[in-house]
């Protein structure tokens, strides 16, 4: 694979918390001090995007300037208000929210300095106002904040950015470029090669329209362990690799109950001892909602949790119990989310997170389980080769990740190479869904269980 | 491909034909409809070779363009087109009735309603094919930039007179069919594809002739689905002429090859030797000779159109057998205000629409199209049991019959009814705690709240836990302002009732600045240059034949 060949070789020396500091050093600098409008940060999987837009957020504030930040979900909000008032409880934080019931996490009552309302003007003063940028949208104001922050910008859409540009002078753009694509539900393609495309990332829009903005990339990811790291930025980031925080052997996930010789219990061996884990089970086309592979998943989340896993990571000397808390199973699509839900409370499961691709974005877990999203498949759309898909799919874990899978998707792949028509002017992405399969089933080929249940 | 299309489709196959995918037709069609079957020149882009068009199924209108390299008669073609076309828009822009829209004060700023004409109707433009749809586009896109001589004396080619206000309205058109649920521009395959499931792939589908003999076959007794399809598609006459020609616009090579080429070369051939004649008999010869050849490419035009046309109309008398859908209408309304703010557009002398959408536009189009999209999906499944069906197999609606209600209040200072209504269904929808829920109430939609499956040991001894699919949801609005619900308000013991995951009805997006006050992060203003009408291509040497 070209992606071997472009990671960079590992330097003798490589202390990550010190690029990690010098990055960030830059990146404050920037923001900071910088002339121009905009800086943006690339930032993969668990790189410590969140402490930096909290920290950015703290300085900014402390040197004066008025702050909005721009977030996409309502529980990216609630999150960022909350690491903001921990690292700062005397910080003055205004929570702008939409009009409907429940518009925040009821965990914000009890912050004594956060004072939440559905109108701007309320929280005029507050040295931080956080909001959606759908909420954001609506506000209109005289005189535009001094700065902003807008987190995740590569899953905003750049129409999502014009809404709300207008509401500050300067930013600081913060995202993942490696995960997945913010879509529109109808066809797009009549504005495809233009600067301004509503439906592309508000990423591309400002770099298109502003190509001189300084760009940073956070060196490290915290989250990932070394056995992931590497794969994750050859096959995802390969132009822009990154390291793990953490070596080989600093973390290990070990189990109380032997290994039954089944293949769930075979693959959670694999899985805590490499990092990877394929279960694959016999090649068949199945419908979406393939009920082996469903309860080969439920299964695989059954034993992680019956074999009393226990996890030891740089956090603590001591190991973490291996709850089912710490642990996702990540699908493609919303029925199966839905399919695995119910496998799970047919076998008692109840608190493990089932969700898909987009909903995990930006969260965190000792192991995942997840169902590939090719795996029975007759064809290979491009929702399904989405590389950003495939990558928050593989990113989630902070230890280790099982992939459940029908055998031939490597075939499937090769009989459906990608056909998206090649729009003229748009920047095409690289690596390719198609490419970034291979690349991730080629590293999985070598910690295969087959498993016919 | 949702799986309720799928079975349709498997059931078709096993059937030999075609399954109705809706039971109501979900977009309106007009009394009149204007029909518009146009063909292409192979290798020409935006060069039409013919076309057959009107509103009268047993008297279209043949237009030819004989020479289809030739810019004159091309011009010469348009500007026909334009004499059919423009009346029958403007007969319906000058009928219209007084409505009422919001609009923002300049002075004040705030929202007032103002009186302003509405059309009454709307002219309709059916074509057979999507592919029909993109030609529209195309013809819009290549006469609305042209100038006329009255508009431009120095102009090398002049376009005839109404020449570009056609190509202002079909780019209208054109941009209005990309609009999920508008009606001014139709498909006619998108439309038989949308209430009818073949046992064919979507793209085969895009074959009105195949198309139609899946859903209904006519002649060949006893043919399935299939085999009637297959002889649309590929049956050949004894010169090898598709027996059933494609809709268009392009055209089969071995019609171009064996008939179009060769009377084409003859008609170049008479021309020539028209424009060489020296003396008066000599041209009158010649001049029917000419006239024979262009007689003859008419008559090729008019044999590959009239099969399109009369399936086109085929199409239109399946499509009136389905009663319209309840909410086709208010769709259709809006194509109304489209159609009539156009039409102010012109009136006003503005200029034509732009090559390029500015960032401005772009995002209000895309954002309407969104909200459009989600409507009509929500409408579609209300107005139609099949539609409904398709989105409970998929989990994403409930119907069942209410087995128990227990009058519940909110804990406020002043409570109001919240009912708890436990429903058995046997659908399985994905639910998860406090997911709301919609039905229809008087079409205004009801929400409910889902609060769990019901408990094992339930009052009327129906409930047995969360597997029989016997849910509670809590009934949040529309019940008045009582501390008692109106009455009909809730639903009761015994009542079948439906509710979806899906809102009914979509908030409008939030304002986007004007184009003027375009941030930094899309490139600013468009400036000046934008405001001024762009001029039509340079000419090239390669335009010059």
């Amino acid at each position: 694979m070209t992606a071997e060949t472009l990671a960079a070789p590992a330097p003798a020396a490589f202390d990550p918390g010190a690029e990690a500091a010098r990055a960030t050093a830059a990146i404050l600098h920037d923001t900071l001090h910088g002339t121009e409008r905009g800086v943006v940060v690339d930032s993969p999987p668990g790189a410590g995007k969140s402490t930096l837009v909290v920290r950015a957020a703290l300085e900014l504030a402390e040197a004066g300037r008025p702050l909005m930040v721009v977030a996409q979900t309502n529980a990216q909000v609630d999150d960022l208000v909350l690491r903001l008032a921990e690292k700062d409880p005397d910080l003055p934080v205004g929570r702008l929210h939409s009009s409907d019931a429940d518009p925040y996490d009821k965990a914000l009552d009890a912050l004594e300095n956060v004072r939440k309302s559905a109108k701007a003007a309320d929280l005029a003063g507050q040295a931080v106002v956080l909001s959606t940028a759908a909420k954001w949208a609506h506000v209109k104001v005289d005189e535009p904040w001094r700065h902003a922050i807008v987190d995740e910008a590569y899953q905003m859409r750049s129409d999502s950015l014009l809404a709300v540009a207008g509401l500050f002078e300067r930013a600081l753009f913060v995202g993942d470029p490696g995960q997945l694509d913010p879509f529109a539900t109808v066809g797009s393609e009549q504005w495809a090669g233009l600067a301004y495309d509503p439906s592309s990332s508000a990423v591309t829009t400002l770099l298109a329209h502003n190509p001189g903005l300084p760009q940073h990339r956070l060196p490290v990811s915290w989250r990932l362990p070394a056995s992931a790291a590497r794969l994750v930025s050859d096959a995802f980031y390969p132009y822009t690799p990154f390291r793990s925080g953490t070596d080989h052997g600093d973390r290990s996930l070990a189990f109380a109950v032997p290994s039954d010789g089944s293949g769930p219990d075979r693959v959670i061996d694999e899985a805590a001892a490499a990092g990877w884990g394929l279960l694959e089970l016999p090649a068949r086309h199945t419908p979406r909602t393939d009920p082996e592979a469903v309860r080969a998943v439920a299964a695989v989340v059954r034993r992680l949790l019956d074999r009393e896993g226990r996890a030891t990571s740089e956090r603590s000397p001591d190991p973490a119990p291996l709850t089912a808390a710490r642990i996702a199973v990540g699908t493609a699509h919303r029925d199966q989310a839905a399919a695995v839900r119910a496998a799970l409370a047919d076998l008692g499961v109840h608190d493990v997170t089932v969700d898909t691709a987009n909903r995990l974005q930006g969260r965190e877990y000792d192991v995942t389980v997840v169902l590939h999203p090719l795996s029975g498949r007759p064809d290979a759309t491009a929702f399904h080769l989405e590389t950003g898909r495939l990558c928050v799919l593989a990113s989630r874990h902070r230890h280790a990740c099982v992939v459940v899978c029908r055998e031939g998707v490597g075939d499937l792949l090769d009989d459906y190479p990608s056909t998206e028509p090649v729009q003229l002017g748009t920047l095409v992405k690289f690596p390719d869904g198609w490419e970034a399969n291979h690349a991730v089933l080629a590293h999985l080929a070598e910690h295969r269980v087959a498993w016919r249940p | 491909m949702s799986l309720i299309t799928t079975l349709a489709r498997l059931e078709a196959v096993r059937t030999g034909r075609a399954q109705p995918a809706a039971t109501v037709r979900h977009r309106h069609l007009s009394d009149r409809p204007l029909v518009f079957v146009p063909l292409t020149t192979a290798g020409e882009a935006g060069a039409p070779l013919g076309a057959l068009v009107g509103t009268d199924r047993d008297a279209p209108h043949l237009l030819v363009v004989p020479q289809p390299r030739d810019r004159d008669l091309r011009f010469a073609f348009l500007a026909d087109l334009a004499d059919i076309v423009l009346p029958h828009i403007e007969a319906y822009a000058e009928s219209v009735e007084a409505a009422e829209r919001t609009e923002t004060d300049p002075e004040t700023g705030k929202r007032v309603k103002v009186e302003v004409d509405l059309c009454a109707d709307a002219a309709q433009l059916v074509v057979p094919s999507r592919a029909g749809v993109d030609f529209v586009r195309l013809l819009g896109r290549s006469m609305r930039f042209r100038r006329t001589a009255e508009q431009d004396p120095e102009t090398p080619h002049p376009a005839p007179p109404r020449v570009p206000l056609l190509g202002r309205w079909l780019t209208h058109y054109g941009e209005r069919a990309r609009v999920p649920g508008s009606s001014l521009l139709l498909a006619m395959t998108d439309l038989l594809g949308r209430h009818w499931a073949t046992g064919q792939s979507t793209l085969e589908d895009q074959h009105l002739g195949a198309l139609l003999a899946w859903i209904a076959p006519d002649g060949t007794q006893g043919a399935t689905g299939a085999e009637a399809a297959r002889r649309a598609e590929l049956a050949r006459d004894a010169d090898g002429q598709l027996l059933c020609p494609p809709a268009g616009p392009a055209t089969d090579p071995a019609f171009d090859n064996r008939l179009l080429a060769p009377a084409i070369e003859r008609h170049h051939r008479a021309r020539t030797a028209l424009a060489a004649a020296e003396d008066g008999l000599e041209a009158d010869d010649r001049l029917g000779a000419l006239t024979a050849a262009e007689r003859e490419i008419r008559g090729l035009v008019e044999s590959r159109t009239r099969p399109t046309w009369d399936a086109v109309w085929r199409g239109l008398d399946l499509l009136r057998e389905l009663p319209e859908g309840a909410h086709a209408e208010e769709r259709w309304t809006r194509d109304r205000w489209s159609f009539t703010s156009h039409r102010d557009r012109i009136l006003a002398g503005e200029p034509p629409q732009p090559r390029r959408d500015d960032a401005v536009t772009a995002a209000n189009k895309l954002a309407t199209r969104e909200r459009e999209q989600a409507r009509l999906e929500a409408q579609e499944a209300l107005d139609d049991p099949l539609v409904m069906a398709g989105r409970r197999l998929s989990g994403e609606a409930f119907a069942g019959e209410v087995v128990d209600v227990v009058m519940a209040y909110s804990e406020s200072k002043r409570p109001s009814p919240r009912p708890l209504v436990t429903v058995r269904t046997d659908d399985r929808p994905h639910l998860g705690e406090r997911v709301k829920v919609y039905r229809s109430l008087g079409g205004k939609p009801q929400t409910a709240e889902y609060v769990g499956p019901a408990a094992p040991d339930h009052g009327d001894g129906t409930g047995t836990g969360a597997d029989d699919g016997t849910l509670v949801l809590r009934i949040m609005d529309k019940m008045g302002r009582g501390k008692e619900p109106e009455a009909g308000s809730v639903p009761e013991k015994g009542d079948l009732v439906c509710f979806t995951l899906f809102e009914h009805e979509q908030r409008g997006g939030a304002k986007l600045p004007d184009p003027e006050q375009t941030p930094w992060t899309h490139g600013g203003p468009p400036g000046e240059t934008a405001t001024v009408p762009e001029a039509a291509d340079a000419q090239t040497e390669e335009d010059v034949l």
